[in-house]
């Protein structure tokens, strides 16, 4: 689920341009993880699968995608851990 | 009703998982990746996920076999070096094509089957070690990586009937 809520800043910034699934989520889940609930993960991608799977990652975690921008060949997505800081 | 209270009524860690179980059956290099590249993604996603390695997908838990899986040169048209059979039964064909994937792999920055193996575990990815392929393959226990479940078939589908999506690959 997207919301146009982009007053957050990120907590962390997870670099994953030049790899492919499944890297990207198993990067992000191992991160957001490690993450209290409330922070907010900054990921940038290049494989073009990130655009659905990062949307689904955060649907099936239960994590709240907050902003999902495509810039070229890189997109950036914000997610929320689930819970509340 | 606003995102956030969609994201909270979702079901919780303390509720129920959701499981994926899978049956890995072929120990060639490519068919390696999709059974390991899909548990590691499951439980990236929260859930839990359980792969059953029997007959030659055993080899994919074998610390010695592990890190030697071929992709087969011979009746494959879609593989790296598209040659006909006839040429395909060369000797050396197998580990051409075998490099040539390998490299490809190492070039997409994707990790190799041992690292997916050390990944998926650490994640909490159960492996289940077919006791029937070991018996017919004399497979020992100490042939295989730590942290295998030996089962039979019984005990995957007692695991697989409470998965929410079963594969068999």
């Amino acid at each position: 689920m997207i919301e146009s809520n982009t007053n957050l800043t990120a907590t962390e910034t997870l670099d994953c341009t030049g790899l492919l699934c499944p890297l990207p989520v198993y990067k992000a889940g191992v991160v957001l993880n490690r993450l209290q609930p409330g922070d907010v993960l900054e990921l940038v991608t290049t494989d073009p699968g990130a655009l659905e799977d990062v949307p689904a990652m955060a649907r099936q975690r239960g994590d709240l995608l907050l902003s999902a921008e495509r810039a070229g060949e890189t997109q950036t997505f914000r997610i929320r851990k689930r819970g509340t800081s | 009703m606003t995102a956030e209270a969609l994201a909270s009524a979702a079901p919780t860690a303390e509720t129920r998982r959701k499981r994926l179980a899978l049956v890995a059956s072929k120990g060639t290099l490519d068919q390696a990746y999709p059974p390991l590249i899909l548990a590691t993604t499951a439980v990236s996603l929260g859930w839990e996920a359980g792969i059953y390695f029997t007959f030659f997908g055993l080899d994919i838990l074998h610390q010695e076999r592990f890190r030697k899986l071929k992709l087969a040169s011979l009746a494959n048209p879609s593989g790296p070096v598209q040659l006909p059979n006839l040429l395909g039964a060369l000797p050396g064909a197998t580990a051409a094509a075998t490099k040539m994937m390998k490299k490809w792999m190492k070039d997409a920055r994707m990790p190799e089957v041992p690292e997916f193996i050390d990944m998926s575990r650490e994640l909490g990815v159960r492996f289940f070690a077919c006791s029937t392929t070991m018996g017919v393959m004399g497979v020992k226990e100490s042939d295989l990586i730590d942290g295998c479940d030996i089962a039979g078939a019984a005990a995957f589908l007692d695991y697989a009937a409470e998965a929410d999506v079963q594969l068999f690959i």
